[in-house]
């Protein structure tokens, strides 16, 4: 049988020497990212701002009619609700602030859970009510500084095992690759506003995870590449170690962007966002590992010599035999 | 590398035969075959996000366990030193602290030492539960430590645990979690609860009855203004209405409370067929009831629950049955819902609800059966795609993932965790990182291949090459699993957790059987060349 081979043996493509503007892209993407999720700010879901959310199916309609809905609970006195889509366009979700004195008092929100679904049920027959979420101001609060901290110190820790095994430049550029993964994730959903809640932080983890994945794969490589070519100009070894692994990068990239497509086509509609998070990321985490990764090594300066095995006692004590000392 | 010992052989398959078969029943419960119930059945249960259910989470204020500890002690050294016969005054147990005057000054060391032993050692910390101080020669200043509210707050929450899981058990609903959380938190957990008010209603009340004489002599208008007279207190009714009293004075003390009982059922009052709770005592709290009723006929005295007055009616006999019927506007389910919490105990301490969650169940089955068909359908072309890029390796990786997700199915179902959403997400990334893992290996092999190397040193050294970058990217994987899991909450953990295991089974599935099947191949059929 003929196996199917999508990437010629023997690639030379100069990946490096379009790293100066490819970095140089990357640290305006990564400024905008900031700049977009400092001033637009990220639609955070009641997960981190508390609140209550509702979601609503309509199983007869075609499209949730959102400007209705929006004028009928805003005229039931809790305030101005946030309606917004996800999945297909029959679902949406209507999210409040809690009313005020909910914190002491927990039957205020159940009561506005239940004055807002039975208000939705009246006018709307086809509506089913999917969900009710309310999470008070405090442990929303706790809730965002958990996956915060749980995110900052991953990171840290992976970055301090790649200089562990490798050496402190390689574990400041997958924590570079990892901050250019997260920003530009961040910064997409600063551009579309769709709902950033819990799910869509393991969501984000997913995706620092592939990314790490290949960034390890292409240092794996370096490093092997480091020990055996000594002479070698650094730019010259990162294409080299890049091209070696083109193969890998291609056909592992593949099969996941398979299984994710048929979770976008064909999976549930809650996991839609998340899945795409995660498809996102694919690219994302693959660019990132060429162009983040690699190219930060030759202005931190690595050279073969880290790479040297030292010698063990039994080594020195044969070489200085053979020397004849 | 490619060397297997008979027992190795025998230990691998064996133990992917096990974690592999355990997931079974999980497989079996989406479906309709029924496995005999004599076979043990772990099973992956799934979240409330995909099963559909209701998520509470209930807080108590550490700060209520506080004020009840110097209440009780106020009423602890009052009774001693009643004892003692030594006259003190000026009691105050508000702000945080419990003062009194010893009124004749030599008697301060008698009180010292009459109070000590009420004072006991806060657990393993060290420390006393209360520190005493006296001040102006001969002001007691009585202080909860931290360490003993903490261990206070700490057993309160372990009552009103069991509590809590008494009252939902009442209801009949099945599988309900309920864990603590924290210093002061209960999660609660029922699948498939769709309206979680009555659950809410059960929870929110605390349950604490008690039965005070009313103030007679107290002037209406005093208690409208809320003044009581010395030695009693002003309670307001639960429902007040129009027209009458919004609050009656009861007396402080000589009351009982309603906490010893052995039953409590809704029934409904013969004449007026409201609903009523009957209530029965055990001998103690019979005997009590008996006494109070007998010395107080033709008196009024109040039902106080959760500090709200529900009736206040006339003695008019003793009651000396054992039982009595509290009546107080109940509807049937108020009155149902009160009588289950007074058989389940008082919670010691107020809960609150401070995040709650309810998925439809309609969101759930589709979300599941959708998951199902997408998660086919992916794994089928992605089977695809690895037997025609690698061949016959590519038959060996896909036997392999097979084998990586029954035994992350069978690895949670013993250690029993639940899959969330989340959880998906960390079963993507294992499937995504086994399938590199193969990927690598075999890439790895060709290049050997072409750089020269006869096939079995092609292939030996394509393992031991590709391992290295797979042990580290899995380490990376194992350490931000592991942090995650230690500072991440809900979702976080979930997709640590199966991140976790499905990191050991990739490595076992794609490195270890693989290369155990290519090892068998080679030995078997000694090819001169590799399809590869």
């Amino acid at each position: 049988m003929k196996l199917l081979k999508l990437v010629p043996d023997h690639t030379n493509i100069h990946f490096l020497k379009w790293r100066v503007p490819f970095y140089l892209i990357s640290v305006v993407l990564m400024a905008a990212s900031w700049g977009l999720v400092l001033t637009k700010g990220l639609n955070l879901g009641v997960d981190f701002v508390g609140g209550q959310m509702i979601r609503v199916t309509f199983e007869r309609s075609p499209e949730a009619p959102v400007g209705a809905l929006r004028n009928e609970v805003a005229k039931l006195g809790y305030g101005e609700p946030i309606i917004q889509r996800y999945g297909k366009p029959n679902e949406i979700s209507i999210r409040m602030k809690l009313p005020e004195g909910a914190d002491h008092d927990a039957s205020l929100s159940d009561k506005m859970a239940r004055t807002i679904t039975a208000d939705v049920k009246k006018n709307h027959a086809d509506a089913r009510i999917d969900g009710v979420d309310s999470v008070s101001g405090k442990v929303s609060k706790e809730l965002g500084w958990d996956a915060f901290k749980a995110l900052g110190f991953a990171a840290l820790a992976v970055a301090a095992y790649i200089w562990l095994r490798f050496e402190w430049q390689f574990g400041i550029g997958a924590l570079l690759s990892l901050v250019h993964d997260v920003t530009l994730t961040l910064g997409l959903f600063a551009i579309t506003q769709m709902e950033f809640d819990l799910n869509i932080v393991a969501a984000l983890l997913t995706l620092i995870g592939y990314s790490l994945n290949d960034t390890i794969v292409v240092y794996d490589r370096i490093r092997e590449n480091l020990k055996k070519f000594r002479k070698m100009p650094m730019p010259e070894l990162l294409d080299l170690s890049v091209n070696e692994t083109l193969a890998r990068t291609i056909v592992t990239s593949l099969s996941m962007l398979i299984t994710l497509v048929a979770l976008l086509l064909l999976g549930p509609d809650v996991i839609f966002g998340f899945t795409a998070a995660i498809t996102l990321g694919i690219f994302v985490g693959t660019y990132s590992s060429i162009y983040m990764a690699a190219p930060i090594l030759i202005w931190l300066k690595v050279n073969p010599k880290s790479f040297v095995p030292t010698e063990t006692a039994l080594e020195k004590q044969e070489r200085l035999a053979r020397e004849g000392v | 590398m490619l060397e297997f010992p008979r027992w190795k052989v025998i230990w691998l398959w064996a133990l992917t035969l096990v974690c592999a078969l355990a997931a079974v029943p999980s497989l079996t419960s989406m479906t309709n075959i029924q496995l005999p119930a004599s076979l043990p059945q772990p099973r992956v249960n799934l979240g409330l996000d995909l099963a559909g259910g209701s998520h509470i989470l209930l807080e108590a204020d550490p700060s209520q366990v506080r004020q009840q500890r110097i209440e009780g002690m106020d009423e602890s050294v009052r009774g001693k030193l009643k004892t003692a016969q030594i006259r003190i005054s000026d009691i105050s147990n508000n702000n945080g602290v419990l003062t009194f005057l010893v009124e004749d000054v030599t008697k301060v060391d008698a009180v010292r030492e009459a109070i000590l032993p009420l004072t006991n050692g806060a657990g393993l910390t060290g420390k006393r539960d209360w520190t005493i101080t006296v001040v102006d020669g001969n002001r007691f200043v009585l202080t909860p430590t931290q360490e003993g509210v903490d261990q206070a707050v700490s057993q309160a929450m372990d009552t009103a645990v069991e509590v809590v899981r008494k009252r939902i058990d009442a209801l009949g609903t099945k599988e309900p979690t309920i864990i603590r959380q924290g210093a002061n938190r209960i999660v609660v957990q029922v699948p498939g609860l769709q309206d979680p008010q009555q659950l809410k209603n059960l929870l929110g009340q605390t349950a604490k009855l008690e039965f005070k004489l009313v103030d007679t002599t107290a002037l209406p208008s005093d208690v409208a203004r809320g003044i009581a007279p010395v030695g009693s207190e002003i309670v307001p009714y639960a429902d007040a209405r129009e027209g009458t009293a919004p609050a009656i004075a009861v007396k402080r003390l000589g009351g009982i409370r309603g906490d010893e009982l052995t039953n409590a059922q809704q029934t409904n009052n013969q004449q007026t067929n409201e609903p009523v709770v009957n209530i029965t005592f055990n001998t103690e709290g019979g005997a009590k009831f008996a006494k109070l009723t007998t010395q107080n006929v033709g008196k009024p005295f109040a039902i106080i629950l959760d500090g709200k007055v529900l009736s206040a009616p006339n003695i008019n006999e003793p009651i000396l049955g054992g039982s009595a019927v509290i009546s107080g506007r109940f509807t049937t389910e108020s009155a149902n819902a009160l009588a289950i919490s007074l058989r389940s105990g008082a919670l010691p301490v107020d809960l609150k609800v401070v995040e709650e969650r309810t998925v439809g169940p309609d969101l759930g089955a589709d979300s599941i059966r959708k998951g199902m068909i997408a998660m086919g359908v992916g794994t089928l072309a992605l089977a695809v795609f690895i037997l025609v890029t690698y061949g016959r390796f590519g038959v060996y990786a896909c036997l392999a993932l097979v084998l990586n997700v029954l035994m992350i199915l069978g690895i949670m179902g013993i250690v029993g965790t639940t899959l969330t959403l989340p959880g998906i997400a960390g079963f993507v990334l294992t499937i995504g990182a086994a399938v590199d893992a193969n990927v690598l290996i075999n890439e790895r092999i060709r290049e050997e291949r072409h750089r020269g190397r006869r096939v079995v040193a092609a292939v030996e050294m394509g393992y031991k090459e590709a391992s290295r970058a797979i042990f580290d990217a899995n380490i990376t994987n194992v350490i931000a699993a592991a942090l995650m899991f230690a500072f991440g909450s809900g979702p976080v953990k979930g997709f640590a957790v199966v991140l976790l295991i499905g990191i050991a089974t990739s490595v076992f599935t794609a490195v270890t059987l693989t290369r155990l099947w290519v090892a068998q191949w080679l030995r078997r059929a000694r090819p001169a060349d590799l399809n590869l």
